[in-house]
């Protein structure tokens, strides 16, 4: 017999599905009457070790979940290792979580590389490979990878709506751009001359980009400020943010600033740089800050504390992470909740690929999760932002914008 | 009784086997290594397979630093720097050409022998920390030179060059799915590489380069052409790690600059002083160090948090460390094993066995 390309593997999870259809009731991978297993993997170690917040903060989540007596009856067993953001251990942790471990879908695995490392491996065997987490445009292509979905804003659409704030409001303006040189950073300037069209090539008059191991990012910012440019584009990670604005303030450079929504954090980012210097640098947002006042009262917010008093007590409250891991892990929760008993591979995908107009905790008001069988960006609404320094804190303005970008 | 008589002769001819086989202990073992090679894969799980795949393929990188550092002497804490370029050959040429794998091995192992023998020309002037200062800055650069614009044709600059419809499948119809076969592939290889090793310390060429290891004048004045020997002997280097780049584009089927960053070139040097400097079979035990003991270092740090609160019930003022708190300190809990075996075991795992067989050999007088 010619064995194709994993034209063995199907065989293999049937004949696997039915040894276990033995000792449980005919069941998908990971889930049996009392549990489901849930795979994960996070840089806890290594040089992204500060993501690693995400996956703990989901641990709690689902720890909240079954205090509270779990899923219809069923405990989560979320199983979460490390892959130091490396793809060659990202592959093999995951072989480990979906060929020892069992589990029923690969949740929120953390970065780009590892993503792609696991893309093909995941989709060969149908398992979900569900929220990846991270901002990349190509997370959702239903067509190549059925199994494969993306959860927070692209990067591109958000650079689309700051393409469209600046058409709008500073049609003549001249676009000075510092970016992080991986697909990343690329991707965000991709969506802004996209977004800007046939004036990108007049208006952007400088683009500065820096390695990740830079130590500073000062000879780009006097070079963006030489270029005599008067809007400044800045796709740049917390600690290389925190940098160009403080940069910015030194050198006397006071252009129109626009800071992606990777480094809005007040506690990383805002605070070092000197809050005074970030005042009235626009971003965009879709998640409530928790260090913003607004919210102190607000229902959503109280839940997300009550649960990191309980469950978290040793997380960072002010970090944007536990309030991302969390508003992620609800996402699934709820999906989950739909399912009723019957939980598989496919019916997870199938409902998450159905989703209407979902409400989340920490979602700003306004903005929903909604996808469909063609459109695999759960989340594509934003609103835009200003940084207030005597506040130090985001006032978001204007409406709720869609930016949609389709994967190619 | 009739039916026996078969049965007494096949265990007969079995003794005689065993026999001959006692006498000359390095075929015996070298069969014994091929017999569980082969059996090996229908044993183990896909992941387990896929496990020791990897742990032979950081053996052969090992190994390649092995030779230059444990034999001739010279540094590096680079070689992630032909570990990617062996890769990303293997890569392109499947990528762009359409190349059989098999083929793409020969041609990442010449390329990386020339890219080895090249830089070793400069690194002549160089010795001991200079080497591998200038070796870090190599492995610093090649991620970020696989990022370059004019080549990111090639290379898919940081997304990377995915090969997951590539991976070659077992010829003639044989009854392997990729994981058996890729782990069959890569056995082979290794089998080779580590015979050339073998053969190559032992040879001429292997005194030379020892010779120029333990007094570079002495080598010198008997007629050791150093220049010459040194510079083949980073080029034979490279071509190991290259090997294993290649065949660790197969395994993981993918390519990015991010998985061949500097943590990996140190990786591969632990995987040298753990094994044993100068040792070629420490390569084996330093590639199962250096794949295994990170996921131990993660169980153990994913239970700290239960641990810890166990020995406050008997210490009431021992520190409590949260439960998700202790995922942190996977890294820690790595570097304290380090630490401990370099402390127990300054000579590597080499120098533990050598260490042990000369207590068993003083106990038997």
């Amino acid at each position: 017999m010619k064995i194709k390309k994993y034209g063995m593997i199907p065989a293999l999870a049937l004949g696997f599905a039915v040894a276990m259809a033995g000792t449980v009731s005919a069941q998908s991978p990971g889930v049996t009457d009392t549990e489901i297993k849930i795979g994960n993997i996070n840089p806890y170690s290594g040089p992204a070790s500060a993501y690693g917040t995400i996956g703990k903060t989901i641990s709690a989540y689902f720890k909240m979940v079954n205090a509270e007596g779990g899923i219809n009856g069923r405990m989560i067993n979320f199983i979460t290792y490390d892959d130091s953001y490396s793809p060659p251990k990202a592959l093999e942790q995951v072989r480990k979580l979906v060929e020892s471990d069992n589990v029923l879908l690969v949740f929120q695995a953390l970065g780009t590389p590892g993503n792609s490392a696991i893309q093909g491996y995941l989709n060969g065997k149908k398992v979900p490979q569900l929220f990846v987490a991270t901002g990349a445009t190509k997370w959702g292509d239903p067509k190549k990878f059925p199994w494969t979905m993306g959860w927070q804003p692209n990067y591109q659409s958000e650079g689309r709506i700051y393409a469209a704030y600046i058409l709008k409001n500073h049609p003549n303006g001249k676009i000075g751009i510092l970016y992080q040189n991986d697909d990343y950073g690329k991707d965000y300037v991709k969506g802004l001359k996209d977004g800007l069209g046939a004036k990108a090539k007049e208006m952007i008059i400088s683009e500065q980009p820096y390695e990740v191991a830079d130590p500073t990012v000062d000879s780009q910012m006097i070079a963006l400020k030489a270029s005599g440019a008067d809007i400044f584009f800045n796709a740049t990670t917390p600690k290389f943010a925190a940098q160009s604005i403080k940069k910015a303030a030194e050198i006397g450079w006071k252009p129109v600033h626009f800071l992606n929504q990777v480094s809005v954090s007040v506690g990383q980012v805002m605070t070092p740089a000197g809050a005074e210097n970030g005042e009235g640098i626009f971003s965009t947002g879709y998640i409530k800050d928790q260090n913003d006042p607004q919210w102190k009262d607000d229902a959503g917010m109280n839940k997300w504390r009550a649960f990191m008093d309980k469950y978290y007590p040793d997380g960072d409250k002010t970090s944007s992470f536990t309030t991302y891991g969390y508003t992620v892990a609800q996402n699934l929760h709820k999906i989950l909740l739909s399912l009723g008993k019957n939980v598989t591979r496919e019916s997870v995908m199938k409902a998450a690929a159905s989703i209407k107009d979902m409400d989340l905790d920490l979602l700003l008001p306004g903005i929903k999760i909604n996808t469909s069988a063609t459109d695999f960006f759960p989340i594509e609404q934003q609103q835009m932002m200003k940084f207030n320094a005597k506040e130090k804190r985001w006032d978001f303005f204007g409406p709720v914008i869609a930016g949609e970008v389709r994967g190619s | 009784m009739k039916t026996s008589s078969p049965v007494t002769s096949i265990i007969a001819a079995v003794g005689a086997t065993v026999i001959t086989l006692a006498q000359n202990w390095k075929l015996a073992g070298f069969i014994l290594i091929l017999v569980l090679g082969a059996i090996f894969p229908f044993w183990a799980s896909g992941v387990f397979t896929f496990q020791i795949t990897q742990l032979l393929i950081y053996a052969i990188a090992i190994a390649g630093l092995n030779l230059l550092t444990g034999f001739n002497g010279q540094f590096s804490l680079g070689h992630s720097a032909f570990y990617a370029i062996g890769a990303y050959v293997s890569a392109i040429l499947m990528t762009q050409l359409d190349m059989p794998f098999y083929l793409t091995i020969p041609i990442a192992a010449a390329v990386c022998f020339v890219f080895g023998f090249l830089f070793g020309l400069p690194a002549l002037r160089l010795e001991g920390i200079y080497l591998a200062l200038a070796t870090f800055a190599l492995a610093i650069a090649t991620p970020q030179m696989l990022k370059f614009k004019p080549i990111e044709h090639l290379t898919g600059g940081v997304q990377g060059l995915t090969l997951f419809d590539r991976k070659p499948d077992a010829p003639f119809g044989l009854p392997f799915d990729q994981d058996q076969w890729t782990f069959y592939v890569t056995f082979a290889v290794t089998i080779l590489m580590f015979f050339i090793a073998f053969s190559l310390v032992n040879s001429r060429s292997g005194r030379a380069m020892k010779a120029i290891r333990d007094n570079q004048i002495a080598a010198k004045v008997t007629g050791i052409d150093l220049s010459l020997f040194k510079t083949l002997t980073f080029g034979v280097s490279a071509l190991f790690t290259g090997v294993a780049g290649a065949l660790s584009a197969m395994l993981i089927a993918f390519v990015a600059p991010d998985s061949f960053q500097i943590t990996l070139a140190v990786a591969i040097f632990v995987g040298m002083v753990v094994g044993g400097v100068g040792w070629i079979p420490g390569a084996f035990l330093g590639g199962l160090f250096i794949l295994f003991v990170p996921n131990i270092a993660e169980h153990i740090a994913f239970g700290l948090s239960a641990t810890f609160d166990q020995i406050r019930k008997i210490i009431p003022f021992f520190p409590s460390i949260g439960e998700q708190s202790a995922k942190g300190l996977t890294g820690t809990v790595y570097g304290v094993f380090l630490i401990l075996l370099i402390y127990i075991m300054p000579s590597g795992l080499a120098g533990l066995l050598r260490l042990a067989v000369q207590r068993i050999a003083k106990a038997r007088g």
